[in-house]
């Protein structure tokens, strides 16, 4: 239940504003990838590339290729609502939505989208997604409580469990520890490490010390000036990018030496 | 001047400079004594000696900071005179109306039948005989109170969708395109229209479609509508506006398509500001007299049905009896009538402001632990 997914030649704009460049990335299957790279450098416009989540800002596109397993997810025809339906996201700040009890949180994929779902299954459904992201024992004896009433790091487990329930290929996360301190950061890297086994896990990172802990492969961009485009600099294991670089500003960066 | 106020008790050296805790009550009772002297000189009257007694207060109050406490504190009471003032000025109209209504409307709202009849069969003559002969004050809203309320009902039914959905379009849709612009101009224009030309336009519109003379409720709901739409748009805008994108984005993410996303989303999160608009919306028609006038005419008798036949409402019932008494002569019982309609009007009003918050309050994101 993962696949992989390849990127060629990828330019992603904002209008007419290039703000990342000429992509080109493996990321194997049932593995964790880590982005790196200074603010505003585009991993995190890159990231939304890969479910089809940029077009959602108004005047934004891609030229260029992802492909899932082999399937451009930018083809013609290809309807967004499928790809991320595959590709689940999970945010900066944890999103759980207000109106909605814990459960019907974690159930939201399948309810919002009018699936028939009985309640013996909906039951196992939260309750295998909450102990995938290792919050059933927190919350089980109050799913019918708000989402909104969790600890900042409590939602954040709550909006992986509500990417898992949906049963996606991918896993995309866009710097889902920068909002949470320490233990809920060590809670959800245990959580990513799990993760790896059944899914594909891409996560953007400010933390260089989280990318090498739980990331495989780490890739770093980087942003020539303000106005310029973003690159993909290095892209290799973990180890390499932050032990034997390649590129001079690679090191530097992973180093702490700028400039 | 401090020590020979609180000569028993010995101050602490931090407190030292500070009017003593009673001094506003204190120069309250002086300038009150003042005012009333003042006053007694010129003429008493009580308008009089409430605003010179305020100014006295607030010029001695400051005054006596400015000697003991330093100008910084005696800018301090001056700022909270005037805040106060204001206050109390602002809520002087308010609190007139009110006591107004109540005096004269409570006679009237406990007239047996006032509630319960209407004004069909009700001449001149009763009257007389009411305040000739001291017999009941016959005839009473019904008739008025069902209008309103059909034509509200019916108004809220017409402004509701067509404003919700249009607030939808601006705020997930528009874009900011031309149309979008476009349209948000002509609600910005619409909220400007005298309800009196909201009235015409809908009896026009009426004569021309169904026939010349169409007087009836749902030509004066088309009316209030006409004035709600633009109301009920710009509060939904409002509040769909501040729904956070990243719980639009957290459904897509999940692979929900976007109508479904503002549907069983968006929607739920802003529910209760936008039923509380809609509350607010219709509160705001309820008491229009001049666009019921020219759509539904004016009746004395009940009337259930809404599309056809002339039809009674608060606003218009009261404006009737007070222009034309049921006896020229004898205008007192219509005037009692009048006062009691206004009386309900603004209890139902009210009601509409409470069940707005309690709307809110239901509907509003639950945040318990």
């Amino acid at each position: 239940m993962s696949k992989r997914i390849d990127v060629k030649d990828l330019n992603v704009y904002y209008g007419n504003f290039l703000a990342v460049e000429d992509v080109s990335i493996n990321i194997e299957a049932k593995s964790v990838t880590a982005f790196i790279g200074p603010s505003g450098c585009g991993k995190s416009t890159f990231l939304r590339t890969l479910n089809r989540m940029h077009e959602v800002l108004p005047g934004a596109r891609v030229e260029g290729e992802v492909l899932l397993d082999g399937d451009n997810l930018y083809g013609p025809g290809v309807d967004p609502v499928t790809v991320r339906s595959q590709i689940g996201m999970v945010f900066q700040r944890p999103n759980p939505f207000p109106t909605m009890s814990i459960r019907d949180n974690v159930l939201a994929g399948v309810k919002l989208n009018n699936q028939k779902i009985s309640k013996g299954e909906a039951d196992a459904l939260v309750e295998r997604s909450l102990q995938g992201a290792n919050l059933w024992n927190e919350v089980k004896d109050r799913l019918e409580k708000p989402g909104s009433g969790l600890s900042g790091g409590q939602q954040q487990r709550l909006c992986i469990a509500r990417a898992i329930a949906v049963e996606p290929q991918v896993i995309l996360m866009d710097e889902p520890c920068s909002a949470l301190d320490p233990i809920s950061t060590l809670a959800v890297e245990d959580l990513i490490n799990e993760l790896k086994d059944q899914y594909t896990v891409v996560i953007v990172t400010h933390n260089m010390q989280q990318a090498a802990r739980v990331s495989d492969r780490t890739a770093f961009f980087n942003i020539a000036g303000t106005g310029k485009p973003g690159k993909l600099i290095e892209f290799a294991e973990t180890s390499t990018i932050f032990n034997n670089p390649s590129n001079k500003a690679t090191e530097d960066y992973v180093s702490g030496r700028f400039g | 001047m401090t020590s020979t106020l609180t000569p028993a008790r010995k101050r602490s050296a931090l407190t030292k400079g500070q009017l003593p805790k009673f001094a506003p009550y204190a120069v309250l009772a002086v300038a009150l004594v003042l005012g009333a002297a003042i006053l007694a000189l010129i003429g008493f009257n009580a308008f009089g000696w409430g605003i010179v007694s305020a100014i006295l207060f607030a010029a001695g109050l400051v005054g006596w900071s400015a000697a003991v406490e330093g100008s910084r504190k005696a800018k301090d009471k001056l700022a909270t005179c005037l805040v106060v003032g204001s206050f109390l000025i602002a809520l002087l109209p308010l609190i007139s109306v009110i006591w107004t209504v109540l005096v004269n409307g409570i006679p009237g709202i406990i007239t047996p039948g006032f509630l319960g009849t209407s004004m069909n069969g009700v001449t001149g003559v009763y009257d007389n005989k009411a305040v000739e002969g001291g017999a009941p004050v016959l005839g009473g809203i019904y008739h008025a109170l069902l209008g309103t309320v059909q034509i509200t009902l019916l108004a809220t039914v017409i402004s509701v969708p067509v404003g919700l959905l249009t607030a939808i379009y601006l705020v997930e849709y528009g874009n900011d395109r031309s149309v979008a612009r476009a349209i948000t101009f002509f609600v910005d224009v619409m909220t400007g229209i005298p309800s009196i030309v909201a009235g015409l336009f809908a009896a026009a519109f009426f004569f021309a479609v169904v026939g010349p003379g169409t007087k009836t409720g749902a030509v004066a709901a088309v009316a209030l509508s006409v004035l709600m739409i633009p109301v009920v748009v710009r509060s939904s805008e409002e509040m769909l506006k501040i729904v956070p994108n990243e719980l639009r984005e957290a459904a897509y993410a999940l692979g929900v398509r976007k109508w479904r996303t503002i549907l069983k989303v968006v929607i739920p999160t802003a529910i209760s500001g936008i039923a509380s608009g809609v509350t607010l919306a219709i509160a705001r028609v309820i008491g229009e007299t001049a666009p019921i006038l020219v759509t539904a005419g004016f009746a004395t008798s009940i009337n259930n049905n809404v599309f056809g036949g002339w039809m009674a409402s608060l606003p218009t019932f009261i404006y009737t009896q007070i222009l034309n008494p049921t006896s020229p002569s004898n205008p007192d019982p219509s005037s009692q009538r009048a006062w009691g309609a206004a009386l309900v009007l603004i209890i139902l009003v009210m009601l509409l402001n409470l069940g707005a918050r309690l709307i809110a309050r239901v509907f509003a994101p639950k945040t318990g632990r």
